[in-house]
């Protein structure tokens, strides 16, 4: 019994390795270009690998329904293989290898978070093959040195600083800022505070506290206990949608009363659903927003795409910004393969480095390092109504936060 | 650090009264999911390591049934009789059968059901962290300084009428007893008519009836993930590890002392020092332990 389950075991390995070395090594057949990625679709970041997914097929299908992608005078149709990393950083890289290997994907588009593509980061680059990632923020991915990856969005160090410049125009001697900061202690968030800090010492501000929060700790009472005995200028809070989520919580509790509150993940933590009452006037960065006056040929404005997608999913009543994002990197491979002209992976890679265009999602033009520096990060303040206002300068700010509880 | 010493004792010595507050709210949540713990591993001798998403997924049951605008009083018995059953059904399923083994099948076992019940709370719930806002008011003190929930107070009262009720059930009833006499010894308690199998299952049952109104709180008090279980499981086996098994005063004391000194720790060193110190309390009540053992302690030649 046991001999014939080997026996059986065996030849199945034996032909599925044949089937392996028989399979044709290919991306662009006949004539549609298939893009690999490999996306979070089930684990922590399901909902987030989902909005991604779905901003990247959005794309592929306008582009495909508006002609599609013409080179060297044929028009190919886009389409995306996907498999699901089920949130591990290893079983990313295990996928990205596969895609590559063994599917003969020569294009990818990124998965889902900053820990995600820096597990997969080094496998594209080892092969050779172009990433366009939309989802992964973290600045260290561009001091790596990689040559093929390519990030649409803005770059984490730049999500809260922009709230320190803020706090600086609003105040008539910058210098006397005092600043209370509690960040979570993994690459994303310490990414953000490195921005901060930069910013803070551009000013002279002083820091009257700087907390790390765990990541496995859902209460941070001792620090806003902190806040409440030393009263600072502006709170700073990161550390994804826990963080926020915990924060305005507590901050809703303690009753804690400053001009200025700023922190990531307002969206995804539902802050102003759960304490409209504390969340009135925290400021909330954002990558992108539907009522930026920026357009494309393709999408048209930010406006027009955000009306597109939600017609596609109307399960949406607001569109998350990693979908937007999403669909602008499927849209610079599209500008990348009509500038090579042609599917050479070298001669794709170096278009996209060339590649500087307005889109609905913003301003894209990437740094030798590969990461986009036309586009600057939002902020956003949340108003007792419960929407959230751009903020462009701090003319647009509600200041001081105004409170009740 | 010696800023925050100034601040909380010369500065501003009131905050060391939210401080306590905190600490003992959080003590009392921990004392909770640790004495279930205790149970368990004193009775049947299993290391629960999915006690942590035995309080997450009461947490989610709280969520779900919060959804209808129930009361917390009707949450917490509901939560609690959901849960005693999935203890009875996990224990009917899985437990019973690796009772007998050694100590690493039960590690194993309880590990991978902590690893499905993440799961299925993610597919469930989602991974999105969840939050249970009741709308109870909060009362000021000292000028606004200090700031008491209500719903936290709530939370107190409900959590130690609950720890007395177990520990006069434990004391008076005859199954209590015959669970601390199984405890004991279960052979004895065998030899003397007591169905140990029944008990080991009421056992666990109850532990995930204690588990579940632990996840209440929790749910209330913080926030929901379906992966912060282990967080609930680390402190609670520092716990119990530090209070010795069956001594219910004892996990309660050590419940309250590691809320106190992860909230003075916190305060004191930086909140991100405020998970290490339960378990560095842990690593020195060990030494210490092991130090006065010495005496005691014999070569066999």
């Amino acid at each position: 019994m046991i001999n014939k389950l080997i026996l059986g075991i065996g030849t199945s390995l034996v032909l599925s390795l044949m089937g392996l070395t028989t399979t044709a090594s290919a991306k662009v057949e006949g004539d549609t270009i298939t893009l690999g990625s490999s996306i979070s679709l089930t684990g922590k970041y399901a909902t987030n690998g989902l909005h991604t997914q779905r901003g990247y097929d959005y794309a592929v299908d306008v582009i495909n329904n508006s002609g599609g992608v013409k080179v060297g005078g044929k028009t190919y149709k886009l389409a995306v293989k996907y498999y699901d990393d089920e949130s591990t950083p290893a079983r990313g890289a295990q996928l990205a290898e596969r895609l590559i290997q063994q599917d003969g994907i020569e294009f990818m588009l990124g998965p889902y978070s900053s820990g995600m593509t820096k597990a997969i980061a080094p496998v594209s680059e080892k092969f050779g093959v172009p990433m366009v990632e939309a989802e992964g923020a973290s600045r260290s991915l561009f001091t790596q040195g990689y040559k093929y990856l390519f990030a649409v969005l803005s770059t984490s160090e730049q999500y809260l600083s922009t709230a320190i410049e803020l706090a600086a125009q609003s105040s008539s001697d910058p210098s006397s800022v005092r600043v209370a900061m509690a960040f979570e202690s993994d690459p994303f968030s310490m990414d953000v505070r490195a921005g901060v800090v930069d910013a803070i010492n551009k000013y002279g501000m002083k820091t009257v506290i700087d907390d790390q929060l765990p990541a496995d700790l859902s209460d941070m009472s001792t620090t806003l206990t902190k806040v409440k005995a030393l009263k600072p200028d502006i709170l700073i809070v990161s550390g994804h949608s826990k963080g926020a989520a915990t924060a305005a919580r507590q901050i809703n509790e303690m009753k804690i009363n400053l001009p200025m509150i700023a922190m990531t993940h307002c969206e995804a933590a539902k802050v102003q659903e759960k304490f409209p009452k504390a969340a009135n006037g925290f400021l909330c960065p954002t990558q992108w927003v539907e009522t930026l006056s920026k357009s494309d040929a393709m999408f048209g404005t930010a406006a027009e795409w955000n009306a597109g997608f939600k017609k596609a999913h109307p399960s949406y009543s607001s569109v998350p910004y990693q979908s937007a994002q999403a669909s602008a990197a499927v849209y610079v491979f599209k500008e990348a393969f009509e500038a090579a002209n042609n599917f050479d992976q070298d001669d794709v890679r170096d278009a996209i480095s060339g590649v500087e265009m307005e889109t609905f999602y913003g301003d894209i033009k990437f740094s030798d390092a590969g990461n986009n520096i036309a586009k600057p990060m939002f902020m956003r303040q949340i108003d007792s109504s419960g929407s959230y206002n751009l903020v462009e300068s701090s003319k647009d700010m509600t200041f001081p936060r105004n409170v009740s509880y | 650090m010696l800023d925050n010493i100034q601040l909380l004792f010369v500065w501003a010595p009131i905050i060391n009264v939210q401080i306590i507050l905190e600490g003992i709210f959080l003590g009392a949540v921990f004392a909770l999911s640790a004495y279930g713990l205790a149970l368990v591993w004193g009775v049947m001798n299993i290391k629960n390591l999915a006690q942590g998403d035995f309080v997450i997924m009461g947490g989610y049951l709280s969520l779900a049934f919060s959804q209808y605008n129930l009361s917390i009083f009707l949450i917490l018995p509901l939560v609690m009789i959901i849960m005693f059953f999935y203890g009875l059904i996990v224990y009917r399923l899985m437990i019973r059968r690796v009772i007998d083994q050694d100590m690493f099948t039960s590690l194993l076992a309880t590990f991978g059901l902590s690893l499905l019940m993440q799961q299925v709370m993610n597919l469930i719930w989602g991974p999105e962290v969840q939050i249970i806002d009741l709308d109870f008011p909060v009362y000021d003190a000292f000028d606004g300084f200090v700031t008491i929930p209500s719903i936290k107070i709530i939370s107190l009262i409900l959590a130690g009428m609950l720890s007395l009720g177990i520990v006069l059930f434990m004391k008076k009833s005859r199954t209590g007893q015959a669970i601390r006499a199984t405890a004991q010894d279960p052979r004895a308690a065998r030899v003397l008519g007591i169905d140990t199998d029944k008990i080991y299952e009421f056992t666990f049952s109850l532990n995930s009836a204690i588990c579940g109104a632990a996840g209440v709180f929790v749910s209330v008090i913080w926030v929901l993930q379906p992966f912060y279980g282990i967080t609930y499981s680390v402190r609670s086996f520092a716990i119990v590890t530090a209070a010795g098994l069956g001594n219910l005063p004892a996990v309660i004391t050590a419940g309250f002392g590691i809320g106190l000194f992860e909230k003075y720790v916190g305060a004191i060193i930086g909140t991100a020092y405020e998970v290490a110190a339960p378990v560095s309390m842990l690593l020195i009540v060990l030494v210490f332990r092991q130090i006065s053992m010495k005496k005691n302690r014999q070569a066999v030649k």
